[in-house]
């Protein structure tokens, strides 16, 4: 059922179609369908390996597809040029770059995809690197090095980043793996106040904690599949067996975009949050 | 001869020109190096410009341009290597370091140039840059200094996050192919003044000296070039002092030791900020999920020790005072953790 022609339509952020990915020879993923609509929040769910990293890395054209389909925006990726309309948060990692660099030096790359080469930062570049500091409550950090930040400031100030190129969709890349509560709250309302604005949000989360109020839908991958999509799971139900460990409980596939469909009844709840 | 008078002969003032502009342009180079971490790189481009100069030297053309040659086509193949990554890179590359090394010595003797002629270029000689090669001296250092500060934002996005540059539609590869002939043309341009064995030391020691003061990449940068301009200078005069007291220094070793010195005295206020710094950062924080059990754990948890057992994923969790606990086994013996 490969489709030729695209017959998505341009607002369409995220379209992946039988998507198969290899990374060194192994497949990682295999047959993931994922649309992801204009508005939506989406959480990505999953074990550590179970692809989701992988997911959000192919569909910002990091990892090649093998097989597939993946429009951004209603193009091909080959054909996808404008980036500006995307933002990424890869995970954070805490190997920084052998020379120093400042909070607002590290928000400021993300105005390149607005700039253009060998001319200086512009009145409006300034005001976006601003505006995106506040958002994630930075504002003051602005001239420390980053090397003086804790792991929940260095998440916000990559956070900051993405949000400097004005993207529509973002992809955020475990954004809160080892970011204590309050920088996760801080997180949550940066998260909220962009979606109020209408950015389409794919989050990946091995737990979602603050974040939950916000999420429109979850996707859990199991194994480089797709297990389930469709309305959101508390952790607990992520991590129950059905998903860690056990069969495929649901495959809603594509139709269940934005939908309401509740989680399979066979998701067993044997544990509230602890 | 005073060393005022000697600064007003022609080769002198010839070298000073070059100390001069080669001081601020392979410090630039060399911040995207070290941010990279790839410090050492600038010396393999140099043991792999030898065979340039020694092919310059046998075939009587110009040791300058075949010299650009073979060093800008070394860079290429070493940042080759290092983005594939693979494991026997580093072995490749020592390989290709022996080899331009080798290859230069022997090809001056092919040459019956005699290793005297090498020396000039190993080390650096400030007599012997004639006015063709200040010319070219002084046009790369231009260009090189233009694209390093011009080019800041997207080389430095490119050296800090390369994932990220990629998503932002930067063209990943031709940046960093274009760091590597950047090392390549800056190795060149030292060699008369540092020369290739020590190039290196010029384009790493004064990003070494101002990064202990600095915050931000581009007082690194800018800092690096000041540094690295006053380091080649110096030793440059320093050599030249020595000289009118019968001494035989060549520029590069005291350029390279006036830079060192730099560095030192450097050091103690680096510390002292590091210090101050290190009050006001934060702890590294470690989220609920992942804290350590300080307290002494009396007995391992199991089938009827009272604790409620948890399936999680591949192993059983223990639900103890609130939290779970996982087992561990470390090379300290069995150890949980919170979970």
């Amino acid at each position: 059922m490969s489709k030729s022609g695209s017959t998505v339509p341009a607002d369409v952020p995220v379209q992946l179609l039988h998507g198969d990915v290899a990374l060194s020879g192994r497949p990682v993923l295999r047959e993931v369908d994922l649309t992801v609509n204009r508005g939506e929040f989406v959480a990505l769910m999953g074990a550590n390996g179970s692809g989701k990293s992988t997911l959000v890395r192919t569909l910002v054209g990091l990892n090649p597809l093998s097989a597939g389909r993946l429009e951004l925006f209603g193009r091909t990726l080959s054909g996808f040029h404008d980036w500006s309309r995307v933002g990424y948060v890869p995970q954070r990692s805490t190997a920084t770059g052998g020379v120093p660099a400042s909070v607002w030096e590290v928000v400021a790359s993300g105005r390149l995809t607005h700039r253009k080469l060998l001319r200086p930062l512009r009145s409006a570049d300034r005001a976006a690197i601003r505006a995106a500091l506040e958002v994630v409550g930075m504002g003051a950090y602005a001239h420390r090095g980053v090397a003086q930040l804790s792991g929940g400031q260095h998440q916000r100030v990559l956070i900051a980043r993405a949000l400097a190129g004005r993207p529509e969709l973002l992809l955020l890349d475990e954004p809160t793996a080892g970011v204590d509560l309050p920088n996760q709250q801080a997180l949550a309302r940066a998260l909220g106040r962009l979606k109020e604005d209408g950015a389409t949000i794919v989050l990946v989360a091995h737990e979602l904690g603050p974040l939950a109020p916000l999420v429109d839908r979850a996707v859990v991958m199991r194994d480089g599949r797709k297990a389930y999509d469709g309305a959101p799971l508390a952790d607990a139900d992520v991590h129950a067996q059905g998903f860690d460990a056990g069969h495929v409980h649901c495959d809603t596939g594509l139709n269940s975009a934005g939908s309401t469909a509740a989680p399979n009844a066979a998701v067993p709840t044997p544990l509230k949050e602890l | 001869m005073t060393l005022l008078e000697l600064f007003s002969v022609p080769f002198m003032q010839r070298a000073l020109i070059a100390a001069f502009l080669v001081g601020i342009a392979a410090p630039a180079v060399g911040t995207y190096i070290v941010q990279r971490r790839l410090a050492l790189m600038g010396d393999g481009i140099g043991h792999v410009a030898v065979t340039g100069v020694a092919i310059g030297l046998w075939t009587q053309t110009s040791p300058t341009w075949t010299a650009v040659v073979v060093a800008v086509a070394g860079a290429v193949v070493i940042e080759v290597v290092r983005e594939r990554g693979h494991a026997e890179g580093d072995v490749a590359l020592a390989m290709l370091f022996y080899g331009g090394l080798a290859g230069g010595v022997f090809v001056t003797g092919l040459a019956g140039t005699g290793a005297s002629r090498l020396q000039e270029f190993l080390f650096g000689s400030i007599l012997t840059i004639s006015v063709d090669d200040l010319l070219v001296t002084m046009a790369l250092s231009v260009v090189l200094i233009v694209l390093c500060v011009g080019l800041s934002p997207q080389l430095f996005a490119v050296s800090q996050d390369p994932d990220y540059a990629k998503v932002a539609g930067l063209p990943v590869r031709f940046y960093s192919i274009l760091v590597a002939v950047l090392a390549a043309l800056s190795v060149v341009i030292a060699m008369r003044t540092v020369g290739l064995l020590l190039v290196s030391a010029l384009m790493v020691v004064p990003v070494a000296i101002v990064q202990q003061l600095t915050r931000s990449f581009r007082m690194t940068l800018l800092g690096a070039m000041g540094a690295g301009l006053v380091a080649s200078v110096g030793g440059l005069a320093l050599a030249a002092a020595l000289s009118r007291t019968g001494a035989n220094v060549q520029p590069g070793p005291s350029i390279v030791l006036v830079a060192l010195a730099g560095f030192f005295l450097v050091w103690p206020i680096g510390a002292w900020l590091r210090r101050r710094r290190a009050l006001v950062t934060p702890f590294p924080e470690t989220s609920p999920e992942e804290k350590p059990v300080d307290e002494a754990h009396p007995h391992l948890h199991g089938e009827k020790c009272g604790h409620v057992a948890v399936e999680h994923g591949d192993h059983v969790d223990y639900i103890h005072d609130g939290h779970r606990h996982a087992a561990h086994v470390g090379a300290e013996g069995e150890h949980y953790d919170e979970h």
